[in-house]
């Protein structure tokens, strides 16, 4: 088989482990002579903290520890350094670690957590994005202005603003001057969850010459180990990652907050093994969740459909502390017209403070929030100027030669084809025909659409490293940092490996964990990013492989190197392809029939880094915040009862334009996952916070996901328009999935009753309320 | 050292064919005593409360959260747990479908299928979707999941024709 493999649906390489139960996550590892760690809660969403009694859960046998925020105060979190790993003076939400307690048994630990006493003062709490930013709202953060901060963030000090992103482009005043319609749309998306089923947990031990081994579910190992040396100020060597099998995390898990306790837990009792492990209801409210958004678009067109005008406010919910949900609110800004070509663009994003549980990445890093509201924006807008919705998206689609909100030039490679997967999609989801119609009764059949794009906002310098390594046998063991989610990008990684190297894919092996002592360096595996850096590390490290084999061959052979090529398991003359050697007997040096040797293991290696990225200007959003952009084009068709509003989402379709799609099963279920996701928020998936900011539903069994037998029949096409920097092409989809469905949805269902729903979740009782709320 | 002494039973129970002997405090669940004494982790926590079926076992046969169940209760029972399950047909039915993605809900699945195969060989996809929503997949898989179970339900059902559900 030669340079066959990308393109191919090949199994995922832990397919085996998977199906028998064998596959080791973290939290599966002996816990032979480990201690127990376990997290004591606030009750109150905002308070000072008066007093801690710990005097109780002392009082339990097996008790070894118990620390609280005095004993490491140490603020934490990138771009911007709020947030105490265990709280000091006050909690800012319901949820946050107030101690820390550690046990010989995982039983006690979790009594001596539930003794620990702890008096408050109540403060007032700030329930929504929108309350943050009223002008007398209660401050969450006093000390803002002295966090230290990289220039990715700009916070607002005595106010609640974590981060303001601003986009300036074109002239307002001719943009409204040209518009003959305007609307305005609100849109509100509440916090929610990331529900991996594997639930977050890590273990840490600190060895006595002071070097910290760390096991922990994560997205992240890197950052990890750079978080965890600068936390307790040891050289990056001395902090030891591993990530084995990842149980699923959709961002959630690209976060560092259980490394930090389990760190510390090992601290107070002299460096010995602790695991600390969430139970469900923690790991929704406690460690990091998926924001929400309070969203204002205004925008006007001509008579013709022609978009000339947009003014944006989006109020993310950060949250308690800022995390990631400060990036996120900027990559909202970037993005922030949905990929429509807009001239005139005014734009505030801006990370809230509140007292919810703070956010980290989630699936779609801040657009599927801003593009419900900008997939709002346009269906409304379509009916004012009496368009065709998608005919309305195809005349304003953004195309190469158009400048995005941050004025970067877009061409075909950076932008890809919008129009080919609006064109498609029309098809798919069979357009022509009405896209409302009576079942009978007062059973309606209706079809709403949207369209996405995303870029990614990765730092300017995110890189990644590559080794290959030939094996005596003539295989070949991959080394990288990417992390297997479930979105199997390490066996991608093999098929592009095996690719360049025109070999079986079945020769190319790959670990299943991630290891920071011997694996090069991957930035982090978030973004969509992972194919794409990686994958262009492995592709230099296969080169500088072959250019090995072909300098040792080129000895053996008497040709030149460059009259040589690979494939086959062989090393060949490209005017003789009969004349050649085998790769075994030469990947590990080759020795001559009198036993002298030349050469030795063949040991290719690559790296790659962002090209080209630059920081926003802070007062236009002029700058370059990532290498390429997604489109697509998806639909939703439900089947609603007008009585009660319930409903059933009947079929879901995506039209991604993917660069090159390297595995073509692994691509959709990319995209179906992720519809899954999308549609899961969009249609049940809700935090219920009290007037207190309490959260009423931290379980599987309040908060409802799609179980089984309720998906919809998923309709799925790519579209190809390479990117000329990515390896074969490809673009990221492990997000795009995502992005567009509650707009689909929520568009659908509008066109379904003829009211326009524009908060999330859709359930039978909002759409009600909003139905009753009308009339 | 004050002894700090909470009641210990001896259970029995048969756990993938072998009979074992174990001490247990009458709070273990079987789910906890599975993985952590008899190191049995291919049944996972998920929730510990029933709601999301990644920790499914088999108790004589039938599917049961494991999670929700305590040991005591287990005494003299045939236990099954995914590692027990080495030449089901379900699960070479999610390998050709590539019914999984993180793999973590996988186990629970599988057992749930086996199971299910076992008290009602002939289901129909009515009383399939019934014993399969007690379990939760994110990455989802649901589609392949369906196809994969499909595929054993409608072999097993050619060669039954007298094909009826529960």
């Amino acid at each position: 088989m030669n340079g066959q493999a990308v393109g191919k649906s090949v199994p995922r390489k832990e397919t085996w482990e998977k199906v028998t139960g064998r596959a080791k996550y973290v939290d599966d590892a002996s816990n032979l002579g480990l201690l127990h760690a376990k997290i004591a809660i606030s009750p109150h969403a905002h308070a000072i903290i008066k007093s801690i009694d710990l005097s109780e859960a002392w009082k339990l046998p097996g008790v070894r520890a118990i620390i609280t925020g005095q004993y490491y105060p140490v603020l934490t979190g990138s771009p911007l350094e709020d947030r105490p790993p265990i709280a000091i003076d006050k909690v800012r939400y319901y949820g946050e670690p107030i101690a820390l307690v550690v046990a010989e048994q995982e039983h006690i630990a979790e009594m001596a957590a539930l003794s620990i006493k702890v008096e408050y003062d109540p403060l007032p709490v700030v329930n929504s994005p929108t309350e943050a930013y009223q002008k007398n709202a209660p401050i969450i953060h006093e000390h803002l202005a002295m966090y230290k901060r990289t220039e990715e963030a700009i916070p607002e000090a005595g106010t609640n603003v974590a981060n303001r992103t601003k986009i300036r482009k074109g002239n307002m005043e001719e943009g409204w001057k040209r518009s003959d319609h305007t609307i305005e749309v609100h849109v509100t998306i509440p916090q929610s969850d990331h529900a991996a089923m594997e639930l977050r947990s890590s273990r840490a031990e600190i060895v006595p010459d002071g070097k910290v081994i760390i096991h922990s579910t994560s997205q992240s190992p890197y950052v990890i180990r750079r978080a965890i040396s600068s936390f307790l100020h040891i050289p990056l060597h001395q902090v030891i990652v591993h990530t084995p099998l990842v149980g699923g995390s959709f961002g959630g898990k690209s976060a560092i907050q259980m490394e930090f306790l389990a760190v510390l837990a090992s601290r107070a009792v002299g460096g010995r093994a602790v695991n600390i492990v969430n139970s469900r209801e923690l790991d929704m409210i406690s460690s990091p969740v998926h924001i929400g958004l309070d969203a204002r678009v205004k925008l006007g067109c001509t008579q013709e459909g022609k978009i000339e005008a947009a003014d944006i406010l989006f109020l993310y919910d950060g949250g308690a502390y800022s995390d990631r949900g400060a990036i996120m609110s900027r990559a909202g800004a970037t993005d922030c017209t949905g990929p429509y070509r807009i001239d005139n663009v005014h734009c505030d994003s801006l990370c809230m403070y509140t007292n919810h549980p703070y956010s980290t990445s989630f699936r779609g890093f801040g657009h599927p929030e801003m593009t419900l509201a900008i997939e709002r924006a346009m269906d409304i807008l379509a009916k004012k100027v009496q368009m065709d919705p998608l005919a309305f998206r195809i005349l304003n689609a953004i195309q190469p030669g158009d400048t995005s909100p941050t004025q970067t030039q877009l061409n075909r490679s950076n932008l890809g084809d919008l129009s080919m997967c609006i064109t498609k999609l029309k098809t798919l989801i069979r357009w022509d025909e009405p896209s409302k119609a009576e079942i009978h009764g007062y059973l309606i059949r209706a079809k709403g659409v949207c369209c996405f794009w995303k870029n990614s906002n990765t730092p300017t310098n995110a890189g990644a490293g590559a080794i290959v390594m030939y094996n005596a046998d003539g295989s070949v063991t991959l080394l990288c940092g990417a992390v297997e989610i479930g979105q199997g990008t390490r066996t991608a990684l093999t098929q592009m490996l095996a690719e360049r190297l025109r070999m079986d894919e079945q020769m190319v092996q790959i670990s299943t964990d991630v290891n920071t002592e011997s694996d090069p360096q991957h930035w982090k595996t978030v973004a969509s990013r992972s194919t794409f850096l990686v994958g262009n590390a492995v592709l230099r490290a296969a080169d500088d492989a072959i250019k090995q084999l072909k300098e040792i061959a080129s000895i053996v052979l008497g040709y030149p190197p460059t009259e040589l090529d690979v494939g086959g398991g062989r090393i060949y003359f490209i005017h003789r392809p009969d004349i050649g050697i085998e790769i075994i007997k030469i990947a590990n040096g080759y020795m001559y029939p009198n036993g002298n040797t030349i050469g030795g293991q063949v040991i290719g290696r690559g790296n790659y880094s962002m090209q080209h990225l630059t920081q926003l200007d802070p007062e236009t959003g002029k700058g370059t915040p990532g290498p390429d952009w997604t489109v697509g084009a998806q639909a939703v068709e439900v089947e609603i009862n007008t009585r009660e509003y319930t409903y059933r989402i009947v079929k879901a379709a995506s039209v991604i334009d993917a660069g090159k799609v390297i595995n073509p099963e692994f691509a959709r279920g990319q995209i179906t996952g992720a519809m899954s996701m999308g549609l899961s928020f969009a249609s049940r998936e809700a935090f219920q916070f009290d007037p207190n900011g309490k959260i009423l539903n931290p379980q599987l069994r309040t908060y409802k996901l799609i179980r089984y037998g309720g998906q919809p029949e998923y309709l799925v096409e790519f579209v190809e328009t390479p990117n000329l920097e990515a390896p074969y092409g490809l673009r990221g989809l492990g997000e795009h999935g995502l992005i567009g469905m509650p707009a689909a949805l929520a568009n659908s269902l509008t066109n379904a009753i003829g009211v326009e729903l524009n908060q999330l979740p859709l359930t039978p009782e909002m759409i009600w309320g909003m139905v009753h709320d009308s009339v | 050292m004050p002894s700090y002494n909470i009641s210990q039973y001896s259970i029995g129970l048969q756990v993938n064919g072998e009979w074992r002997t174990i001490q247990v405090r009458t709070a273990d669940t079987l789910l906890y005593v599975l993985r952590e004494s008899l190191g049995l982790t291919g049944s996972k926590n998920g929730c510990d409360n029933g709601d999301c079926g990644t920790c499914t076992i088999l108790v004589n046969g039938v599917p049961i959260k494991s999670c929700i169940m305590l040991t005591v209760e287990a005494n003299g029972q045939h236990i099954t747990t995914i590692e027990g399950l080495t030449h089901s047909p379900i699960m070479q039915a999610f390998v050709q479908q590539q019914a999984f993605q993180c793999g973590y809900c996988t186990p629970g699945f599988i057992v749930n299928c086996h199971g299910l195969l076992n008290a009602h060989p002939d289901a129909n996809e009515e009383t399939i979707g019934i014993w399969l929503e007690s379990n939760i997949c994110r990455c989802t898989s649901y589609e392949e999941i369906h196809k994969a179970v499909m595929s054993v339900f409608t072999s097993n059902n050619a060669a039954k024709p007298t094909s009826q559900g529960s």
